[in-house]
């Protein structure tokens, strides 16, 4: 009996919460906006998905048998990254690009430095970024919600000007704020819903598997900047439609509350929701698309390191003493 | 609820042994008493093999200043002196003795129940002599924490009641069932530094211990019994400093330099009991629980008992038992040698078959810093393991390894199972191999 004792440094007990939980806890909180986008694009949009989902799976078990390494598939990492690639994309897009976006995102962005816990940039966005760079226009095709859409062979629609074109423009919206609220307007497939997006948002806050500094101050950084700055003047914007349109909900609550990428120290949070609502809006007023979200998130991603460096907390022990003298 | 920042809230299982009475175990044949139990110099046997030896009458000493003398826990003769292995892991010199199961005490000066009758030198001397450390673990000895530098005044002694460690009920149940011994002990250390503001501090989660605490302490000035919000690691010294009195110790200090000392309930009882009966330090309070023994217990267990006898007396192992501690699950130590003998610091032995031990079997960090957030201390320790991953130690002192306590939230809330505590105590050790070297 007593050879059979194990010995291990402490703690003997472990009361977490796994990573292939975190990562379903995602994947469930994802299911309003993904239930949405089928009931406003149809079928088509579910088979999107699943085949973001299905080949980000499949590229990560075949890397993890190139390079011999333990299959990691099982901690739904993979799957989440399909999933959220998927909402990033248009429901006309060919499938074939979707699988393209797939592999840049697992195996360049993910696999290549590293795997999980390693990337710098989120793997999603990057396989978005790496679509948008190659086919613009596929990626920028808008669907008419509540149309149907063929399941196989070309889509042709009529392309929708989204409510961000028209603010870059600096028309008014012609639709009113319930309905983009409740995602009746073009966009990508899990974007356009943000009530859905709110309901998963709050969801995983509620569950603790993200905290709401990053969320809260980039949407009311938004809010706050585009009423200060607009094609149209100063103190002329406006902040409801720039908070509710295009993917500023997706990329608040899913995106830039990805571990990987984003600071875990409170004060970094702050100062990343507050950039990302920076940067987001100087591209929606200034820059060269109407959306500037996903590449907010990502500019934030690349300085993560540099933030949490600078925020790390101050530890116990080495507060100054009344003499001034740090301890 | 007092508290402090950070922490984790494992499922207590307290319930096992919360309502098992304490009971005297009847000592074995054969006792191995370590000459070492405490932090500081390891003590010298005093006596001879063949020589009978009274119960409490000491067995071993130092000249050293840091060091408490050992005492046999029962009467009989030694058997002979040898090394042995002790729960840390570590080798000492032990006194075995054979009972004579007489109990015949050791009774040099009497009773001294009064204690304001001594000067505090002499209480100091007195403590010293009876052989008390803390008994939390680590056993720091007790008339050393009595003794604080020049310059540096206590005005404040808290009682550590809360036992944040999960399964462990021993000091639950001397709150219960000695609760006057624990006021007493702690009446003799505020009069030892002639304040009145003494604290007991009892997690929430034992409201009958607060409640029969709080009545027993109804008429004593300068004593309060303070409710602590369940969390562990309330029970850490800085934290429940923290907690209690909102003053933070400095980086490298000890309580003394924010004016507090910290003490044990078992400790307390054993300052008590070298007053009441003049009984040196030879039992304590170990609670017998997990899912692999037959009848989880408390007792009252003579120091130099092997595990082995206190496992058979608890009804003997249940099911496919996979890992014995001496401890709490959270910081206790892994034991592979059940002759080992229970210590002063044997606060639990814990019997862990799979069902307590599931973890799952991945090593990844992605860097969700939840670590960092139940970090009591406010490390980041994913960075330390980052950087010890990668040899860079000097980066591991920087990013505060060496002020770890080692109560491991991180390890425990780890997602990924990536054990960050491991690698920062690798780098803890690393650190001080290389200022060793330098030295």
């Amino acid at each position: 009996m007593e050879n059979k004792l194990q010995v291990s440094t402490s703690p003997h007990i472990w009361g977490g919460i796994s990573v292939a939980k975190v990562m379903q806890y995602v994947i469930l909180a994802l299911m309003p906006a993904a239930i949405m986008s089928v009931y406003y694009f149809g079928f088509r949009s579910l088979l999107v998905m699943l085949v973001a989902v299905g080949s980000s799976v499949l590229f990560e078990y075949l890397w993890c048998k190139l390079t011999k390494r333990e299959n990691t598939i099982g901690d739904y990492s993979a799957a989440v990254t399909g999933l959220i690639l998927a909402m990033n994309l248009p429901p006309t897009i060919p499938y074939y690009m979707v699988v393209v976006g797939s592999f840049v995102a697992i195996v360049v962005a993910k696999e290549f430095f590293g795997g999980l816990g390693h990337n710098f940039i989120n793997p999603a966005l990057a396989g978005r970024a790496f679509l948008m760079a190659s086919w613009l226009s596929e990626m920028t095709k808008w669907a008419q919600p509540r149309t149907r859409l063929p399941l196989f062979g070309k889509v042709d629609t009529i392309s929708q000007v989204t409510p961000l074109a028209q603010l870059k423009a600096g028309e008014a919206v012609d639709i009113s704020y319930l309905e983009m609220f409740f995602g009746n307007v073009g966009g990508c497939i899990g974007e356009t819903c943000a009530a859905a997006l709110l309901i998963g948002g709050l969801f995983l806050i509620y569950k603790r598997i993200i905290t709401p500094i990053i969320p809260f101050t980039y949407i009311a950084t938004v809010g706050l900047m585009s009423y200060i700055f607009s094609p149209s003047g100063f103190f002329k914007g406006d902040p409801w439609a720039n908070i509710l349109s295009g993917g500023l909900f997706l990329a608040a609550f899913f995106m830039a509350t990805d571990y990987v990428t984003s600071p875990s120290t409170f004060k970094g949070q702050f100062i990343m929701g507050i950039f990302m609502g920076v940067i987001t809006v100087i591209i929606r007023v200034y820059g060269g698309y109407p959306e500037g979200a996903s590449y907010a998130v990502m500019l934030m991603n690349i300085l993560t390191p540099l933030v949490e460096k600078a925020t790390m907390p101050r530890i116990y022990g080495t507060k100054k003493q009344a003499g001034g003298k740090a301890q | 609820m007092l508290s402090f920042r950070g922490g984790v809230h494992p499922h207590d299982h307290k319930e096992i042994t919360k309502d098992k009475k304490i009971t005297e175990l009847s000592p074995p044949d054969t006792l191995y008493i370590p000459m070492q139990m405490h932090i500081g110099a390891p003590c010298v046997p005093k006596v001879e093999v063949g020589e009978r030896v009274l119960m409490g009458q000491i067995i071993g000493d130092s000249d050293a200043y840091v060091s408490v003398p050992v005492h046999a826990s029962v009467s009989g003769t030694v058997k002979e002196i040898k090394k042995i292995l002790l729960p840390n892991g570590s080798m000492s010199d032990a006194v075995v003795i054979e009972n004579d199961f007489k109990d015949e005490p050791f009774d040099e000066h009497g009773k001294n129940k009064d204690y304001t009758k001594f000067s505090r030198q002499e209480i100091i001397k007195m403590v010293r002599e009876a052989g008390v450390v803390g008994m939390g673990g680590a056993g720091f000895p007790t008339h050393v924490k009595l003794s604080p530098p020049e310059g540096k005044v206590i005005d404040t002694v808290i009682v550590n009641g809360a036992e944040c460690e999960p399964y462990l009920t021993s000091d639950y149940r001397v709150m219960l069932e000695n609760p006057e011994e624990v006021i007493y002990g702690l009446k003799v250390l505020l009069y030892a530094f002639g304040i009145k503001n003494g604290y007991i501090g009892i997690e929430d989660n034992k409201k009958e211990a607060i409640k029969k605490m709080q009545e027993k302490t109804k008429n004593e000035e300068g004593i309060r019994v303070v409710a602590l919000k369940t969390k562990y690691p309330q029970g850490s010294e800085k934290q429940l400093i923290w907690s209690i009195t909102k003053r933070e110790v400095p980086r490298g200090g000890l309580p003394a330099d924010v004016g507090v000392i910290c003490v044990n309930i078992d400790t307390c009882c054993a300052i008590a009991k070298k007053f009441l009966y003049n009984r040196p330090l030879i039992r304590r309070i170990v609670t017998v629980s997990g899912s692999g023994i037959k009848e989880p217990q408390n007792f009252s267990v003579r120091i130099g008992t092997p595990f082995s006898y206190v496992i058979e007396a608890a009804g003997g192992m249940a099911g496919d038992v996979k890992k014995v501690i001496m401890g709490g699950p959270m910081m206790g130590i892994a034991q592979y040698d059940l002759n080992v003998p229970v210590v002063k610091g044997t606060s639990a032995i814990l019997l862990f078959t799979e069902k307590e031990l599931k973890q799952p079997n991945t090593d990844v960090c992605f860097r969700c810093g939840r670590c960092s957030y139940v970090c009591p201390i406010n490390l980041m320790p994913y960075y330390i393991a980052d950087a010890y991953r990668i040899g860079d130690i000097e980066r591991c002192e920087k990013l505060g390894a060496l002020d770890c306590i080692e109560c491991g939230c991180c390890s425990f809330t780890c997602p990924g199972n990536a054990k960050p505590l491991s690698r920062v105590r690798e780098a803890k050790r690393t650190i001080l191999e290389n200022r060793r070297q330098k030295a």
